[in-house]
């Protein structure tokens, strides 16, 4: 019996069901863990990634920090779904949503707790960490 | 080198649940492609198989269909690009064919879709956004592009009820193609009648009606070099441009919500390469997956100005009578999106314009052609231009 491989799986945390385990930034499930929602940015040219990436396209890097996406972002577009793909019936209604920092976007989803009225393109949010009910980890947007 | 050619076009009805294996509907298709061009598989040397995995368990589908057609010891290869694959194969039978490779090649697009519930195949299509940041969040096609609607609603002051006026051309056409799987008329009305299916929600702003149907069926399209094209058909159609882009699978790193950078960039090349503008289309198929995609592509492909593309339904300047007819065969709305075979479909119906050979839906003597055929959410997109 040889030795079990260890596996760093970490991402399959990631939303009410990951469809990836095994991603070379599997520290953004820890930080999620802590309450930070991060990105990445290549230390040789400075570019930013959200989502974060482990190499950066433009110079080939593999070098990159870890930096937290804080402050407001516009919300650019939404949608309220009435209807989920399966696995995701439990969680109905949701809004998924990008949110425009300048920089960068982030796509994700409304808190549960914003009520649709109160919804508008243009309104200013924050992206927070958040918990699911089936222990699952995500980032949501909030109200500003 | 010399021009290409489409020498024969052929489809199945798009049907729900269609009582055979993915073999036998392809088989459906090429039989109807090879009668209308009057060949053989023997005058066929290389085909392209299109279509979007994991709607069926077969692996590998090119092999198993180029025997099954009886296009062995043939090259053949799988290619695809979610909803635009046979798009993407009619690009790559033009590069093969000019380049001399091969004189006659067949780009079949398939997919049955019945074989997996309703629920699985938003969650397949949904994976076709980025499996590893967007689906776990619970992404599905028609949230993807309600949001490009949501967008385009609040940039432009589009309404729903401009939207659901595509639905109901579309519906229009449906009625009279007879390869169509929704083949009942849809009402202006329809949509404020909370009885009505078309009213449902299922993605804000868009509703049931908004929504093309998933269909089974097979498309056929059959490209040939200049020299084979005049040698073997009496009739054939010239691919006078092509164009191809792609865009980030994740929505964060776009930077347009209302329109498709793909299809307008794609449009361009197409354009560009045959030598004409918007103004000189005749007749266009543009990929319809929901009301708010053609009311973007009439923007993207130069139809319309951006924001205008509303007008342009109201004045029905899209209908078969009008001054740039769009999917007058009913498109994905009511004929049916069965994914890999959706491109070559909208291509036979560009052919059959052209070659004035629509029936009840044949617009008034086309010269000029086009096919707007996208894949994902904008993820990539083609646009290809024939000539008579």
């Amino acid at each position: 019996m040889g030795k079990k491989r260890e596996v760093d799986d970490r991402f399959k945390k990631f939303g009410t069901v990951s469809f990836t385990s095994i991603t070379k930034v599997n520290d953004f499930i820890s930080y999620l863990e802590d309450g930070k929602v991060m990105g990445s940015r290549c230390k040789e040219c400075g570019l930013f990634f959200f989502p974060p990436r482990a190499d950066c396209h433009q110079c080939l890097s593999s070098n990159m920090e870890w930096v937290e996406v804080s402050g407001k972002g516009k919300l650019v577009t939404y949608s309220k779904l009435e209807f989920a793909p399966i696995g995701f019936g439990d969680d109905l209604p949701y809004a998924i949503a990008v949110l425009d920092y300048g920089d960068y976007k982030v796509f994700g989803r409304i808190s549960s707790d914003v009520p649709e009225g109160e919804i508008k393109v243009g309104m200013e949010m924050t992206t927070k960490a958040n918990t699911l009910p089936n222990g699952q980890l995500n980032y949501v947007f909030q109200k500003a | 080198m010399g021009k290409v050619g489409v020498i024969g076009v052929g489809q199945t009805a798009f049907v729900r649940g269609y009582p055979g294996s993915i073999r036998e509907l392809a088989f459906d298709g090429f039989k109807d492609a090879l009668r209308d061009a009057d060949i053989s598989a023997k005058d066929i040397d290389a085909s392209i198989i299109c279509s979007a995995p994991e709607y069926d368990k077969q692996r590998s589908p090119a092999g198993v269909l180029a025997e099954y057609l009886g296009l062995t010891p043939q090259p053949t290869c799988y290619l695809e690009t979610l909803c635009s694959s046979s798009s993407m194969g009619l690009r790559y039978a033009y590069s093969l064919v000019k380049s001399g490779l091969h004189h006659v090649v067949a780009v079949i697009g398939f997919q049955k879709m019945s074989e997996i519930s309703s629920a699985e195949s938003q969650e397949r299509m949904g994976r076709g956004g980025d499996i590893q940041w967007e689906s776990p969040f619970g992404t599905m096609m028609p949230a993807y592009y309600a949001m490009f609607a949501r967008r385009h609603m609040e940039e432009y002051g589009t309404t729903p009820e401009d939207l659901a006026l595509i639905r109901v051309k579309a519906a229009t056409y449906g009625q009279i193609n007879e390869k169509a799987v929704y083949r009942k008329p849809v009402t202006f009305e329809m949509f404020s009648d909370p009885e009505s299916p078309m009213s449902g929600p299922v993605a804000s702003p868009l509703r049931v009606g908004d929504c093309c149907a998933n269909a089974d069926g097979a498309s056929v399209v059959l490209v040939a070099s200049e020299e084979r094209a005049k040698s073997l058909s009496k009739k054939p159609v010239w691919i006078l441009g092509l164009g191809a882009a792609t865009a980030s699978v994740n929505l964060a790193g776009r930077d347009l919500f209302s329109g498709l950078k793909v299809a307008k960039e794609a449009g361009e090349q197409a354009y560009k390469m045959a030598g004409i503008t918007a103004k000189n289309v005749n007749v266009a198929e543009v990929h319809d997956c929901f009301t708010i995609a053609e009311m973007m592509a009439y923007e993207n492909l130069g139809f319309a100005k951006p924001g205008e593309g509303k007008d342009l339904i109201k004045s029905k300047e899209t209908y078969k009578e009008g001054s740039i007819p769009v999917n007058v065969d009913g498109g994905l709305l009511s004929k049916g999106h069965p994914i890999g075979a959706t491109g070559g479909s909208q291509v036979r119906t560009i052919v059959l314009q052209l070659r004035g050979e629509a029936g009840d839906m044949q617009v008034k003597d086309p010269e000029i052609g086009l096919v707007h055929n996208i894949g994902g959410v904008g993820l990539y997109g083609n646009v290809s231009i024939f000539g008579r």
